[in-house]
């Protein structure tokens, strides 16, 4: 079987145990929306200047709600010790990687997809630009921010406190990727012209193939027992 | 019986270990107090600033130090994963937490300094942003260090997580120069008209620190050492 073939396996099995309880997809869904109600509330929806950090505040609650998925990741294998299960099956171990990753993208797209109409409608913001750009920020920034999720997620656990530890030590890597997304949403929402924002999306690049290599090159060591 | 063993056994690095350090002290302390009497005696107050521009040398050199230490992480994090020796881990550690105690020292001196000549004492400059985000990443580090619990698994997750870290430095720096670059609020300090004394002093202040982050460094490997020898004494004796 081909490499990309036993990524698919992997991410099939976890999306498959996710459909049969539907738990993680439906807490990280309720999540987010429950985050842009308490924004809702912390500020103004029906204030000027909401549409300023209108942006921000949809990769806050993504992110949060993306925190909540990496952390049954690898915890949820750790369950009548599926990982060891797992380690035992004819497969690179960057194959575990990026099952696991290809899997945690289709979660949060599944959130993104449906909650960010869900934000618009509620904070009654009318986005301008393009949708086709909205959507390559989005992949970009979702997909740097759960590379490096993944592999601190496989790191933290094999920890005690494994959820606390993740944000902790995962929020100040991705720092980039928050900076990078917002800025480039609120470019283009507010209608700017590409030049003004085409920055951010080399950013995301640089930070999407910087954290699969480092993971690629690292992951192994996180595995052994 | 076992009780015999460890007083026969004199642990030869450190009696050795203790000569060198002796001197490093003394090397230490006399330039640190050069450092001390250039910083508070020999050099001028600045014109503008007046006496709250002295922080200026303990607030640069401690900058220098944290970046010292870090890339000495990051070095002995790689070193880690390649030999998987014990030593490496010790010595990540060990500059892992002088790196944070100085870039505590550079985030409580800094603002200092800020409230008097920027007359705020936090902006978000793409200096600062980045040294606190550095703290931040360190930080993650030790707590890394303390959330694993056998040493040879937590050696191996702090050694990646001390790669990761300091592959991430340069992404932050860049991307949040370019951010402030959009919005101009950038406050630098292109020291190029320097005072030759106050050059001098910064100068010696930084070999200074320099030594004091070696002798700590050192020191710090010292305790890890002693630790592990007695972590094996207690061993022995179960």
């Amino acid at each position: 079987m081909s490499f990309l073939g036993k990524v698919w396996l992997i991410a099939w099995k976890d999306l498959k145990a996710e459909f049969r309880t539907k738990e993680m997809i439906s807490a990280m869904l309720i999540f987010a929306l429950l985050v842009i109600a308490i924004f809702a509330f912390a500020f103004d929806p029906t204030r000027e200047e909401v549409r300023i950090i209108f942006a921000g505040l949809i990769w806050v609650a993504f992110f949060f709600a993306g925190i909540l998925g990496l952390n049954r990741s690898f915890a949820i294998e750790k369950n009548n010790d599926a990982l060891h299960g797992l380690l035992l099956a004819p497969l690179d171990r960057s194959a575990i990687y990026f099952g696991k990753l290809v899997a945690g993208l289709i979660f949060m797209f599944v959130v993104e997809v449906v909650s960010l109409p869900l934000f618009i409608v509620m904070f009654n913001y009318a986005p301008t630009g393009s949708w086709l750009l909205a959507a390559a920020v989005i992949v970009l920034a979702t997909f740097g921010f759960l590379a490096i999720g993944t592999f601190l997620a496989a790191l933290t656990a094999n920890t005690k406190a494994s959820e606390i530890l993740l944000p902790v030590i995962l929020f100040p890597v991705v720092i980039p990727v928050v900076i990078a997304a917002v800025e480039a949403t609120r470019g283009i929402f507010s209608g700017a012209p590409t030049a003004d924002f085409i920055t951010w999306f080399k950013v995301l690049g640089v930070y999407d193939l910087v954290f699969v290599a480092v993971p690629f090159l690292l992951f192994e060591y996180l595995l052994e027992v | 019986m076992p009780q015999e063993k460890p007083a026969a056994r004199p642990a030869p690095r450190l009696a050795t270990g203790r000569g060198g350090l002796g001197s490093l002290a003394i090397i230490t302390f006399i330039l640190i107090a050069v450092a001390q009497y250039m910083i508070f005696m020999y050099v001028p107050n600045d014109a503008t600033l007046g006496l709250i521009q002295r922080i200026f040398y303990f607030h640069v050199a401690s900058a220098w130090n944290a970046l010292l230490a870090f890339t000495v992480v990051f070095g002995a994090s790689l070193a880690y994963l390649a030999k998987g020796e014990r030593r490496w881990d010790a010595l990540a550690l060990s500059a892992a937490e002088i790196g944070v105690l100085f870039t505590t020292l550079v985030l409580i001196t800094g603002p200092i300094w800020g409230k008097v000549s920027w007359n705020q004492w936090w902006t978000w400059d793409p200096r600062l942003t980045t040294t606190l985000i550095l703290w931040f990443i360190y930080l993650a580090y030790l707590l890394v260090r303390m959330a694993a619990d056998e040493p040879e698994k937590r050696a191996r997750f702090a050694a990646v997580f001390g790669i990761i870290g300091f592959v991430d430095v340069p992404i932050v720096f860049f991307s949040i120069r370019w951010w402030r670059t959009i919005h101009p609020i950038v406050i630098s300090w292109q020291g190029a008209a320097m005072e030759p004394s106050m050059l001098r002093t910064m100068i010696v202040s930084f070999v200074a620190f320099s030594f004091l982050f070696l002798y700590l460094l050192v020191n710090r490997l010292r305790v890890e050492v002693m630790q592990d020898e007695v972590a094996q004494l207690k061993e022995r004796l179960q």
